[in-house]
């Protein structure tokens, strides 16, 4: 683990992957877009507005799996005081509050139609919405101490604590009625006939890897910040 | 016992702890966090008379009716447990069909029918292509 310590040897792995990530992810996302928006069958119900689905569901995993990286990155920082922990935390949680965001706009716009309201306040929408405000809480704590490329310890401690909703998102709509719909993908098999769900595979992969790509970016970012501060306070001092 | 070890158990509680809590407030609320009543909580329960409430189910199977005046319109809504007649007055959404879900937003009445002001059409959790659905989409159960 220890390994990546060495932020060099970090940023020589990082350096080559970020536009293999980027480039790939971006392919991938435009695919399964074109595939999506032209080439699948309308839902019988619902008509086109399904395909706002190949844009909705990858934001809501990506806004649910960025907090989930933001905890694990939180008890790595805790627990080993490894020094990239809090870069990785930082470095996920804009583009984490992005695409929740996204989730809730691409959601309030297909429930117009398809509902007959822009916002309900169900368990499922609830609880998305308040992921958005644990990012924003989050950006706000690891803003307020003198770190800036890593967070603070307080801000670790709020990312393992705001994890506790990442559960509640995804079991919202089987504990309570709710307007959102059941899980259409579960274990057992998915209730999308496979013609409407297969482009859903390259966005979810290709905005997976547009979101790793931007995390390495930003973490590279604060990471030639840090040396330059060193290095200007190295200068300031001779 | 290492620091680390220490730190790694201290981490491990804080979470277990702030899961159970969450759990805890989750189960609490469990009532109150739905969105809407199901038929059969209402045979269940009391009618939540007097406030706001919102109904939700299935409409059942040829209980769509509209009367003369083109705005009213009444309808059951049914979970496989009980059955509550509806009487709503306005323009449902384009998804409000029969065998298909359904929340109304309004007030129950002392004899059991809920007037509704308002309709929420519920899609389920099936997506399928124009020509697959009959062959399907043959069960009407509102949650899998």
């Amino acid at each position: 683990m220890h390994a990546f310590a060495n932020p060099a040897r970090f940023l020589k792995i990082a350096r080559p992957l970020t536009p293999v990530c980027v480039g790939i992810g971006l392919l991938m996302v435009l695919l399964g877009s074109y595939v999506g928006l032209f080439l699948t069958p309308p839902d019988y119900l619902q008509g086109d507005t399904v395909r706002i689905m190949y844009i909705h569901v990858p934001a809501a995993w990506l806004g649910m799996g960025g907090w989930t990286g933001i905890a694990i990155a939180s008890i790595v920082q805790l627990v080993w005081r490894h020094p990239l922990a809090g870069v990785a935390g930082r470095a996920i949680a804009a583009p984490g509050a992005l695409f929740t965001a996204i989730c809730l706009i691409t959601g309030s716009i297909w429930g117009r139609p398809t509902w007959g309201t822009w916002w309900e306040w169900d368990g499922r929408m609830t609880s998305m919405l308040v992921l958005l405000f644990l990012y924003f809480a989050y950006m706000a704590l690891a803003n307020a101490s003198d770190e800036r490329t890593t967070v603070s310890r307080a801000t670790a401690i709020f990312g393992i604590v705001g994890a506790v909703n990442i559960p509640i998102i995804n079991r919202s709509v089987v504990w309570w009625n709710s307007l959102h719909q059941g899980p259409s993908i579960t274990l057992r098999g998915s209730s999308i006939s496979s013609e409407i769900l297969w482009p859903l595979l390259p966005t979810v992969i290709g905005f997976s890897l547009l979101f790793g790509g931007i995390v390495l970016m930003r973490m590279r970012a604060n990471l030639a910040d840090a040396k330059v501060e060193a290095r200007m306070r190295r200068m300031a001092a001779s | 016992m290492k620091a680390k070890n220490q730190r790694l158990i201290l981490a491990l509680l804080g979470l277990v702890a702030v899961v159970g809590a969450g759990l805890l407030a989750v189960s609490g609320l469990k009532e109150e966090a739905s969105f809407f009543y199901a038929p059969g909580d209402v045979a269940a329960n009391d009618l939540p008379l007097g406030k706001a409430a919102r109904l939700g189910g299935m409409v059942a199977d040829k209980s769509i009716r509209h009367d003369a005046d083109g705005v009213t319109i009444h309808f059951v809504v049914e979970d496989g447990k009980a059955k509550v007649p509806v009487v709503f007055k306005g323009i449902a959404p384009d998804l409000f069909k029969e065998n298909s879900g359904v929340v109304a937003e309004g007030e129950f009445r002392a004899d059991g029918t809920f007037i509704a002001s308002n309709l929420l059409a519920k899609h389920d959790e099936r997506y399928m292509p124009p020509e697959l659905e009959g062959k399907m989409h043959k069960s009407g159960s509102l949650t899998s």
